[in-house]
């Protein structure tokens, strides 16, 4: 019996610490997302598409081209940074003043452009870039070190977001325009530029979490589904634009899917994250650091 | 207006009278569809019209097919019954879920988010009771024997589920025009317009948003039964799930979600388009028929949101007068 117990509380502190780190990737995610909709007031459905498009990306240039790693990954940020900002000229702009809504609905048409251009340009098989990062084994646990990195670079490039918005002029006009954006442009800040420069950013961080998820899920052109809801229930669990609540949202909801995956199947974990939403939205609607107005 | 009367029912006739005129089988399986999924679509515009914006419909559809299988082939309830039992779990679903919506005033992005949870969690558990669903393989209701056809629900003939197809779809038009009619649907548009205000002239804004929601969802679960019974096959990515709900935003605002024919031209457009793809590239147009609805999508809301039937009868009314409800060029949920 006392052995049982040992062994479990391994598998429970396990799921805890890879719940952490899946929380890191997630976080990522819902920083991306936070900082468009707080700038822009746009919601991008397809989101995880552009991280979709991001893993092709990397799987191509390490595969196909036979880059190194470090090097590709570089480029992968870069390209889904244009693709964001492509994104946000194309569609966004000419959407401006109509209904929020309708943005929403104009990205779900991108979610498809999205999903079925890497169907028909890369096909439906599950491919990956053939790295395999060794495991870590830590007493009786083991965790990879595509987690860890990828925990690692999350942070890494959060914390590099972060200072970007508060040391720089275009980071603190960003902030500034979230706030205000009629004032903005008379203390001489061009909006356009500024939601170009913050739609890229968007990108770029959707191009660092391909880069890291790539290492431990395959690509298929689908995959976004199986992330990207979950990124948005993170940002309206933390409220939308509250870069800090969607920083506790994603290890908060990280944690309920990998302990509902310890005790039952994978699936159990995410019907447990969205019903857990669901009951938290009724509670604290606008979110869980809102102030109760 | 006689004339007009006159007309409908001509077309309603001679609707009726096509299958026993025209007996192709692959067509009138393509009209089935179309009626089908029609249906649904308008289902979803009695809510959409109104700037209810729902992402959680794919889930009633899911749980109206797979309940009404579920009973019938685990305790063997006829679908007779099992119909209006799956129509009934939807509704009280979507009550449960809407009531707090909007009694807490969750509106806008919000609500989207809400029930696109609500689509994620009926996928995942649909998903997760695999050894009862079948999981992602799919589930087929099991064939009645021969002579309980009508027991079952399962009609080999496709003439007799063209004329089921087409009753329903012609129910949904009918609901779409008593609330057109009614008071709720004035009551619906002062609260897409400001619920304050509205609230403030006496609507009693959650009850009108739960009626038109809990008509919706009953009408989706529908036509999630239907589809199950006639195709025999359902899979939680064809019946269930965010992309259905998509589909279903899509089709309805390419058609025109503020006239009730809309969502059925939404419907013929997208099923034609899908067919046409399939059947001249083949194995190789998988994936080209979403493209182009992503596409059009995009286009459409940019160019053209109201729809291809809405700009329409627009431009033949009145070329120059703007006709009531002009102004709402947009789906209006999202005056702040």
């Amino acid at each position: 019996m006392q052995s049982f117990l040992d062994i479990f509380d391994i598998y429970l502190l396990e799921a805890v610490i890879n719940g952490i780190l899946l929380g890191g990737v997630l976080a990522l995610l819902a920083l991306g997302l936070n900082l468009i909709f707080g700038v822009i007031d746009v919601t991008w459905i397809c989101y995880a598409e552009l991280v979709m498009i991001g893993m092709y990306g990397m799987y191509y240039l390490v595969q196909v081209f036979h880059l190194p790693y470090w090097a590709a990954a570089p480029l992968v940020i870069l390209l889904v940074a244009l693709l964001g900002a492509a994104l946000h000229f194309f569609v966004i702009a000419p959407l401006l003043t109509a209904p929020p809504i309708n943005q929403l609905l104009a990205t779900g048409g991108v979610l498809f452009i999205l999903q079925s251009f890497a169907t028909v340009a890369f096909g439906i098989d599950f491919r990956n870039l053939g790295i395999r990062l060794p495991v870590l084994a830590l007493g009786e646990m083991n965790f990879s070190y595509a987690r860890l990195l990828s925990f690692a670079a999350a942070l890494v490039g959060m914390v590099g977001v972060y200072l970007f918005l508060t040391r720089t002029f275009t980071g603190t006009a960003i902030r500034a325009i979230a706030q205000d954006r009629q004032i903005m442009p008379l203390m001489g800040v061009d909006p356009k530029r500024i939601y170009l420069v913050t739609s890229a950013i968007g990108g770029g961080l959707a191009g660092l979490a391909a880069c890291l998820l790539v290492l431990q899920y395959d690509v298929h052109p689908f995959v976004g589904l199986s992330f990207g809801p979950i990124t948005f229930l993170i940002c309206v669990l933390g409220g939308l634009g509250n870069f800090i609540g969607g920083f506790i949202a994603a290890f908060v909801f990280a944690e309920i899917i990998s302990l509902g995956g310890l005790f039952s199947d994978l699936e159990w974990g995410y019907v447990l994250a969205f019903a857990f939403f669901i009951v938290m939205m009724f509670i604290r609607p606008a979110g869980l650091l809102a102030r109760r107005s | 207006m006689n004339r007009q009367v006159a007309f409908w029912i001509i077309a309603l006739l001679a609707l009726v009278a096509l299958p026993f005129v025209h007996r192709d089988p692959y067509h009138l399986h393509v009209l089935v569809l179309i009626l089908i999924w029609s249906f649904a679509y308008t289902s979803w515009s009695i809510m959409g019209r109104f700037g209810l914006v729902s992402l959680g419909h794919g889930g009633f559809m899911g749980i109206g097919a797979y309940v009404t299988a579920l009973l019938w082939n685990h305790l063997g309830v006829s679908p007779w019954i099992g119909i209006p039992l799956s129509m009934a779990t939807a509704g009280v679903l979507a009550l449960v879920v809407a009531y707090p919506c909007f009694r807490f005033r969750i509106t806008g992005h919000y609500f989207v988010l809400v029930t696109l949870a609500l689509s994620g969690i009926v996928l995942q558990v649909i998903t997760a009771t695999r050894d009862y669903t079948g999981g992602s393989l799919g589930y087929t209701p099991q064939r009645a024997q021969s002579g309980k056809g009508l027991f079952a629900l399962q009609f080999d003939d496709k003439t007799t589920w063209y004329l089921i197809a087409l009753a329903v779809w012609v129910a949904g038009l009918v609901i779409w025009r008593a609330i057109d009619r009614s008071m709720i649907r004035h009551a619906m548009e002062a609260i897409s317009e400001d619920e304050d205000a509205a609230a403030a002239a006496g609507v009693n804004v959650t009850a009108e948003k739960l009626k038109i929601t809990l008509i919706s969802a009953l009408m989706t679960a529908l036509s999630g039964a239907l589809y199950c019974q006639y195709q025999m096959f359902i899979s939680p990515d064809t019946v269930s799930g965010i992309a259905v709900s998509l589909q279903m935003v899509f089709a309805a605002i390419v058609g025109g979600v503020y006239v009730a024919l809309g969502p059925t031209v939404g419907a013929v457009i997208t099923i034609v388009l899908a067919e046409v793809l399939r059947i001249s590239f083949g194995t190789k147009a998988v994936g080209w028929d979403n493209l182009v609805y992503g596409i059009l999508l995009v286009l459409f809301i940019i160019f053209l949101p109201k729809g291809i039937l809405g700009s329409v009868i627009d431009r033949i009314k009145s070329p120059r007068k703007p006709s009531r409800g002009h102004e709402q060029q947009t789906v209006p949920i999202a005056r702040r």
